[in-house]
């Protein structure tokens, strides 16, 4: 009785999940078996593993973790001294308050901001450097892409450091160990699942970024994410499309898994 | 300041931000070897004292010396003290072993040395065979004893310990208490022990500093604290006590009550209106008649070894009687207590001039 109600609970999330999570995940299955013309193969998949596309799934990879490592040097210490500040919270929250903007809308003004005529040529040319190209290179890529992807590595990395118990800092200071021997021992170590959790939700979606590569990167860096977008919306190969994404998603489960919480800590 | 003094406050004042001071010229010293309680209520400062000698803070005002140097400016790591924090602050990343291990692994001791040293600790708190044991796997009482091996394990000059006992149950805890005592005459080291448990600190300790809002309000041996109270605050708060206003009349006689009695207080001025301490236990129940005081009893409750008796005398005093001896509600009984039960407070008194007007008081006797 009592577990039969319970499951009615459980109704409207199934269908939810089954709808918009387990159908879309099947059809793209089912979609990467079939060819351009609508005819059953396999020859997507043996598509896939060409130097071309393994090219593209190296690029995605460095790519992504290169904006994975900036935002993790930047987000570390910027949410360490977050948590020291005194109205934290608010600052935590002007910080992420970019996040809510449009992706869109930040990277048209990235591309006014490093255009030719841009405000940062013009702060070059008159700290005596020059003007450069800026847009459409990897650094601007990269800088667009840790922007944005920021608040979303401080984020569980303050959370983390917040929730860190502050007499364990007290601790390894009374058993003599220097503040930098406390980072190392306590806690960075205490914080690694904060860490991981940053990473997890910039690498991934880092993984499959595709406007970006347009907007800022000019079409030079072509990312996984970059080949889905052209597939399907202007090479009309759906199959093919659906191939790349089968093999995202197979990626992403597996970066879940071996980043994947352990059980740790009193409790 | 003698050569046994290994900690000493001058005149420290703690303050946080504008907030009114946390501690206020507090002054002491600490003495090798032995241990100290700092007994008082929760918020009086007591853990702000521990961390002004860890060296987790500095002191707005004033010096706390160890072993002769000023060491305002040091920092925690480089101070031969170590604490067990009031929630252990054991480290959940590492197992039992590497917790206890922590300070000598700092220090760059060799391996084996460090297994020898961690081993003879836990050894020590009879955790033998829990090395391999992680954090949350002990219970409250084990992890305790992590906690105290781990600070005893850097053979420190002092160890603070940080209410330890306040989170177990009340048998594991005054099994603790037996073992934490037994455990610092073994190792000879200075404990300062914290707890807001009068009782806890009168078993435990060889000088108790009772605290209140910042001030040492007195300091001494369980047995002075308890028999000669210095105000009401500490009459209150180390164990139960009937406290009634009181005219000194003349030395060693005492009015209160609306009588007068024979006591063994004296060089007051004369007529000073003084608070008179009665501790529960001193008093005897009698026949009305026989009685030195006169009181009818208003409730009684049964506390295992004794009856905690109230009675009310004519004046509406209350007066509390610890006796083995039954009464009825409703009764008039006689209270009998003799005139060293009576210990006279005076008013405002400081512990300075409490302990001089003792010595004058003294030499003055002995003059006649
Ligand atoms: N970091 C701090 N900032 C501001 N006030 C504090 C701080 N630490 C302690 N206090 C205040 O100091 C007072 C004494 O605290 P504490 O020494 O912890 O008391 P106890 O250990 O005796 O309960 C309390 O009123 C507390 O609010
Ligand atoms: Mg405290």
């Amino acid at each position: 009785m009592k577990s039969n109600s319970r499951n009615l609970y459980l109704i409207p999330y199934i269908i939810w999940i089954g709808l918009f999570v387990v159908t879309p995940i099947l059809l793209v299955l089912y979609y990467s078996f079939f060819d351009i013309e609508g005819h059953f193969t396999i020859d997507n998949y043996k598509k896939f593993f060409t130097p071309v596309y393994l090219k593209m799934i190296f690029n995605s990879f460095w790519y992504a973790f290169l904006i994975t490592l900036f935002s993790l040097i930047i987000a570390y210490p910027t949410a360490y001294l977050l948590t020291k500040t005194k109205h934290k919270q608010l600052w935590l929250l002007l910080i992420i308050l970019p996040s809510w903007i449009n992706l869109l809308l930040k990277a048209y003004a990235f591309i006014g901001i490093f255009g030719t005529y841009g405000a940062a040529n013009s702060f070059l040319e008159v700290m005596g450097i020059g003007s450069k190209q800026l847009l459409f290179t990897d650094f601007s890529f990269i800088f667009v892409s840790v922007y944005i992807f920021l608040p979303f590595m401080i984020l569980p990395i303050f959370n983390a450091l917040d929730e860190l118990n502050p007499s364990l800092i007290d601790a390894s200071n009374d058993l003599g160990a220097s503040p930098w021997t406390t980072f190392r021992r306590v806690i960075f170590p205490l914080t690694l699942d904060g860490v991981k959790s940053g990473c997890q939700v910039v690498f991934i979606p880092a993984l499959s970024l595709f406007m970006l590569t347009r907007l800022i990167a000019g079409n030079r860096v072509i990312t996984l994410g970059t080949a889905i977008e052209q597939h399907f919306l202007v090479t009309q190969d759906w199959g093919m499309g659906s191939t790349i994404a089968v093999f995202l998603i197979i990626a992403m489960v597996l970066i879940m898994v071996l980043t994947g919480k352990r059980k740790r800590g009193i409790l | 300041m003698t050569n046994n003094t290994i900690i000493r406050f001058e005149q420290v004042t703690k303050q946080y931000d504008d907030d009114p001071p946390v501690l206020k010229e507090v002054s002491f010293e600490i003495e090798r070897g032995k241990f100290y309680t700092l007994l008082g209520p929760s918020g009086c400062g007591k853990t702000t004292i521990l961390r002004l000698i860890a060296g987790f803070v500095e002191p707005s005002l004033g010096k706390v010396i160890i072993n002769g140097k000023v060491v305002n400016d040091v920092p925690a790591n480089k101070r031969q003290v170590n604490t067990v924090f009031q929630d252990y602050a054991l480290f959940p990343h590492l197992n039992v072993f590497e917790n206890v291990a922590f300070g000598l692994r700092i220090k760059k001791m060799k391996n084996n040395e460090v297994d020898q040293k961690v081993k003879e600790a836990l050894r020590f708190v009879n955790l033998e065979g829990y090395e391999n044991r992680e954090i949350r796997e002990m219970s409250g009482g084990q992890r305790q004893r992590v906690a105290i091996a781990r600070a005893i394990v850097n053979e420190p000059e002092v160890i603070l310990l940080d209410e330890p006992l306040s989170a177990l149950d009340l048998k594991l805890r005054t099994e603790m208490q037996y073992e934490l005592r037994e455990l610092q005459r073994r190792l000879g080291i200075t404990f300062i022990f914290v707890t807001h448990d009068q009782e806890e600190a009168l078993a435990m300790s060889d000088e108790i500093f009772v605290l209140n809002n910042g001030k040492i309000e007195q300091s001494g041996t369980p047995t002075d604290i308890y028999d000669e109270p210095i105000n009401r605050f500490v009459a209150d708060f180390i164990g139960e006590s009937n406290i009634v206003p009181g005219v000194m009349i003349k030395d060693l006689s005492v009015q209160f009550a609306g009588k007068t009695f024979d006591c063994v207080d004296g060089g007051l001025n004369p007529n000073e209106a003084v608070e008179i301490v009665i501790r529960p236990e001193d008093l005897e129940i009698t026949k009305p008649d026989l009685g030195k005081l006169r009181v009818r009893v208003d409730t009684q409750l049964f506390r295992g070894v004794h009856y905690e008796i109230s009675c009310y005398d004519q004046d509406g005093n209350e007066w509390l009687v610890h006796s083995t001896k039954k009464a009825r509600v409703g009764e008039e009984i006689g209270l009998h207590f003799d005139p060293e039960a009576i210990h006279v407070m005076r008013h405002g008194e400081t512990e300075e001039e409490f302990d001089k007007r003792l010595e004058a008081y003294e030499e003055g006797n002995y003059e006649k």
